[in-house]
C-alpha cells in the first residue's frame, strides 16, 4: 500500500466525522425543511456513481484494447464501487423523494437512467463472478456498453420536464449551502479514491497468488 | 468485406429456411408473451393506456433473446463460430452478417406480431405504416446489434443462458423505452408526428453508436 | 491482401494459462514443409490447447509461434488463410448439404469460383453422389471427409488435425492415412494431435509427447510409439 494511503484515511475519516456540522450549519431549504439535507450525501454520492461508471469503462476500454491486467484490476474495482455509491444514491434519493414529493419512486428518465446504470454494474460483477474463463473481456464489453449509457442519464434531465430537480440548480446554490455541498463533494470523492484503491491492492494480491500458484507447477 | 458479410447472411438464411425452427419457435414464443400480458393487464376487456405498444416491444425484446440465443446455440454445436472465425475475412464482417440475419428474422416476427396486437388490443397499430415501420426497424436493430455482440461474447463462456438476459436487457433499456414511446405516440387519436420523429432520430443515434461499438469491439472481445 | 507464405514453423516456449491452471508449459519444437508431426499425449495434456495455439485462436501467455518470418499477432487475417484445421467438432453446418457447406467456406476463404472449388473438393472426397445430401444424414467417416475437404480448400500450408481418426472405420482410416500422406508431398506443414499410436507409427515423421503441459520427449522418425509412450508415461510421474 502506497505510503499516502493511511493518513489520508485519518484525513477521510476525519472530514466525515465534521461533515454533519456543517451541514446541518447549512440554512434551511425553505419549501422541504430538514429533509432537504439528504441532499448532501445524496448528490455527491450521484456524482461518484457516475465518475465510477466512467472509471470502469475507461479501464475496460483500455483493457480490451491493450491487455492490461492492471486496467482489468481497476476496472473490477470500479465496477464495485459504482454498485456501492449506486445503493447509496437509490436509498438516500427515495428517502428524500418520499417526503419532498410524497412518492418514493417516480419512473422519470433520470431515476430509470440511473437505476438502469447501476443494473449494468450488478451485470457486470455477475459476469464475473459466474462466467467462468474469458469473463474478463466480456465483463470489459459490458462495460463499454455501459459507459455509453451515462452521458445519456446526464442529458436526459435537460431535455425532458420531469419531477427531478433540473442540473441548473446546483450553480444557483446561496454560498453557504454551497460550502456544506462541496465539502461533502470532497468526502465523497476522497472515500472513492481510498476504496478504489484499497479493493484493487486485493486484487493484485490474487494475482500475485495465481502467479505464485502457476510458478509453482514448473 | 461485404462480401463476408453476405456470404454468412446467406448462409443464415439458408440454414434457417431449411427447418424454420428459430423462426417458429420465435414467433409462437413471442405471441405466448403477448397473450400472457394480455390475460395478465386486460380488464373487463380493456388494455391499459399505452398497453399495446409496452406488450408489443416486450414481445419482440423476450422473442429476440430467445432467437439470439438458439441462433449462436446453432454456431456452437459443430464449433462452426471457430471456423469462422478461422477465415481470413474481416472478424467484424461475421458481426455484420449475423446482426443482419437476426434482423431479418425479427422483422419477419413483428409483421405477424403487429397485426395480432392491432387486432386483439384494438390498437389503431396500422394508421401510420411509414412511421411504424420506422420505428420498428431502428428499434430491432438497437437491439440487435447489442444481443448480436452478447451472444457471440458469450458463445464460450459458462451460464451463457441466463447471462445473456442479464447483459442484454439493461443496455437495451434506452431502446426499449424509445420504442415504446414512439409507438405509444403513433397510437394517439392525434398523433403528434414531431415527437414521434424526436424518438425516432434518438433510435438512429443509438443504433449508430451501438453498431460502431460493436464493429470496433467485435476483433477483440472474439480472440482469447 | 498480400499472399503470405512460409516453409518452417516454430514454437518457442510456448506457455498457456488459464487462471491458475498451467494448460501448455514452455512447448518448444520446429517443423518444416512436407512433414507431419505428431502430438501424443493423455487427455489433459494439452494437445488441442497447443493445436489452437498454432491455429492463432489462442494467444499464448508468453512465448511465441513463428510461421517463418511472421508471427499471428503481425500477419492476422492474412496468415489465417493459409492455415487450416480439422477440429473434434468438425466445423460443418448439418443443416446444409456437402456442397453448400464447402462452397459457403470456400467463399469464406476468398475463391474466385466457389462452386468449382466445392465440386472439385467433393470429387477428391469421393462423396460427389451424396453432395446435395444435408450432412445431418452422413456417417461420422463421411463427415469426416467433408470436414476434411473443407479444411482443405484454400490449399493452405499448414494443416493441423485433432483427433482426426476418431470413430473411423478401416475404410476411412486408410484413406485418411494417403490423404495425409499426399499432403506431405505436397510440401505441407501437417500437425497431428492423435491417441492412436499404432496408426501414428508409419505415419509421423516427429512425434511429441506432451504430458500435463509439457513436453515430456520428442522423438524424429518414430518406430516403436507404444513402447516409447508407456516409458515417457512412467519416467514423467
Amino acid at each position: 500500500m502506497p505510503k499516502w494511503f493511511l493518513p489520508l484515511v485519518a484525513v477521510a475519516a476525519v472530514m466525515f466525522a465534521a461533515s454533519p456540522f456543517l451541514i446541518a450549519n447549512a440554512p434551511y431549504e425553505a419549501t422541504m425543511g430538514l429533509v432537504q439535507k439528504i441532499f448532501y450525501y445524496h448528490l455527491p454520492s450521484a456524482w461518484v456513481f457516475l465518475l465510477s461508471a466512467i472509471v470502469c469503462g475507461i479501464a475496460s476500454a483500455r483493457f480490451l484494447f491493450g491487455g492490461s491486467p492492471r486496467q482489468d484490476r481497476l476496472a473490477y474495482a470500479a465496477a464495485e464501487l459504482t454498485v456501492l455509491f449506486g445503493a447509496i444514491v437509490l436509498v438516500t434519493g427515495p428517502l428524500w423523494a418520499r417526503k419532498a414529493w410524497g412518492v418514493w419512486w417516480q419512473w422519470d428518465v433520470r431515476l430509470t437512467s440511473s437505476l438502469m446504470g447501476w443494473m449494468v454494474a450488478w451485470a457486470y460483477l455477475l459476469v464475473r463472478k459466474y462466467g467462468g474463463p474469458g469473463s474478463d473481456k466480456l465483463a470489459a464489453g459490458l462495460a463499454l456498453f455501459g459507459m455509453a449509457n451515462v452521458p445519456f442519464v446526464y442529458i436526459s434531465v435537460n431535455y425532458w420536464r420531469t419531477i427531478h430537480p433540473a442540473t441548473s440548480v446546483v450553480p444557483t446554490l446561496p454560498v453557504d449551502m454551497g460550502l456544506a455541498l462541496w465539502f461533502a463533494v470532497a468526502c465523497f470523492l476522497l472515500l472513492f479514491v481510498l476504496l478504489l484503491r484499497l479493493r484493487v491492492y486485493l486484487e493484485e494480491q490474487r494475482a500475485r497468488l495465481d502467479a505464485l500458484y502457476l510458478s509453482l507447477d514448473e | 468485406m461485404i462480401r463476408t458479410a453476405w456470404l454468412v447472411l446467406k448462409k443464415d438464411l439458408t440454414v434457417e429456411v431449411r427447418s424454420l425452427e428459430i423462426a417458429y419457435t420465435t414467433l409462437f414464443f413471442a405471441i405466448s408473451c403477448v397473450l400472457f400480458f394480455a390475460f395478465a393487464l386486460v380488464k373487463e376487456g380493456k388494455a391499459p393506456e399505452d398497453g399495446a405498444a409496452g406488450i408489443l416491444w416486450i414481445a419482440i425484446a423476450f422473442g429476440g433473446t430467445l432467437a439470439l440465443g438458439r441462433t449462436f446455440e446453432r454456431e456452437r454445436q459443430s464449433e462452426t463460430l471457430r471456423a469462422l472465425l478461422m477465415a481470413p475475412a474481416a472478424r467484424p464482417a461475421i458481426y455484420v452478417g449475423k446482426l443482419l440475419g437476426i434482423v431479418a428474422l425479427l422483422v419477419a416476427a413483428e409483421i405477424v406480431l403487429v397485426p395480432l396486437v392491432a387486432f386483439l388490443f384494438q390498437a389503431p397499430l396500422l394508421s401510420h405504416p411509414f412511421w411504424l415501420s420506422a420505428v420498428l426497424l431502428t428499434g430491432t436493430i438497437g437491439f440487435a446489434a447489442v444481443g448480436t455482440l452478447f451472444s457471440a461474447m458469450l458463445v464460450r463462456a459458462r451460464s451463457r443462458d441466463v447471462l445473456l438476459p442479464v447483459l442484454l436487457y439493461p443496455i437495451t433499456v434506452p431502446v426499449i423505452i424509445a420504442g415504446v414511446r414512439a409507438t405509444a405516440a403513433l397510437l394517439q387519436p392525434d398523433v403528434e408526428l414531431a415527437l414521434v420523429r424526436f424518438w425516432v432520430a434518438l433510435l438512429i443515434a443509438l443504433d449508430a453508436v451501438f453498431v460502431t461499438l460493436a464493429l470496433w469491439t467485435f476483433e477483440p472481445l472474439m480472440t482469447d | 491482401m498480400i499472399p503470405l507464405d512460409f516453409e518452417d514453423l516454430t514454437a518457442d516456449e510456448v506457455s498457456r494459462h488459464f487462471g491458475r491452471r498451467r494448460a501448455l508449459s514452455r512447448i518448444s519444437f520446429q517443423t518444416r514443409k512436407g512433414s507431419i508431426l505428431g502430438l501424443l499425449g493423455p487427455n489433459g495434456a494439452g494437445k488441442s490447447t497447443m493445436l489452437a495455439v498454432l491455429a492463432t485462436l489462442l494467444r499464448p501467455s508468453s512465448g511465441a509461434v513463428r510461421y517463418g518470418t511472421h508471427t499471428a499477432a503481425a500477419s492476422g487475417a492474412t496468415l489465417r488463410s493459409r492455415i487450416g484445421i480439422l477440429g473434434h467438432d468438425l466445423f460443418l453446418y448439418p443443416e446444409l448439404t456437402a456442397r453448400e457447406n464447402l462452397a459457403f467456406f470456400a467463399g469464406l476463404y476468398g475463391a474466385a469460383d466457389p462452386q468449382k472449388a466445392a465440386d472439385a473438393a467433393l470429387e477428391h472426397s469421393g462423396l460427389a453422389d451424396r453432395a446435395d445430401d444435408p450432412v445431418a444424414s452422413f456417417s461420422r467417416g463421411m463427415r469426416q471427409r467433408v470436414a476434411l475437404e473443407r479444411a482443405l480448400i484454400h490449399g493452405p500450408r499448414l494443416v493441423l488435425l485433432d483427433e482426426p481418426f476418431t470413430g473411423l472405420d478401416d475404410a476411412s482410416t486408410a484413406a485418411l492415412v494417403a490423404r495425409l500422406q499426399g499432403l506431405r508431398e505436397s510440401d505441407a506443414i501437417v500437425v497431428l494431435a492423435t491417441h492412436d499410436l499404432d496408426l501414428a507409427e508409419g505415419l509421423l515423421d516427429t512425434a511429441l509427447f506432451l504430458r500435463d503441459g509439457r513436453l515430456a520427449e520428442a522423438v524424429a522418425r518414430p518406430d516403436s510409439l507404444r513402447s516409447t509412450y508407456r516409458t515417457i508415461m512412467r519416467r514423467s510421474t
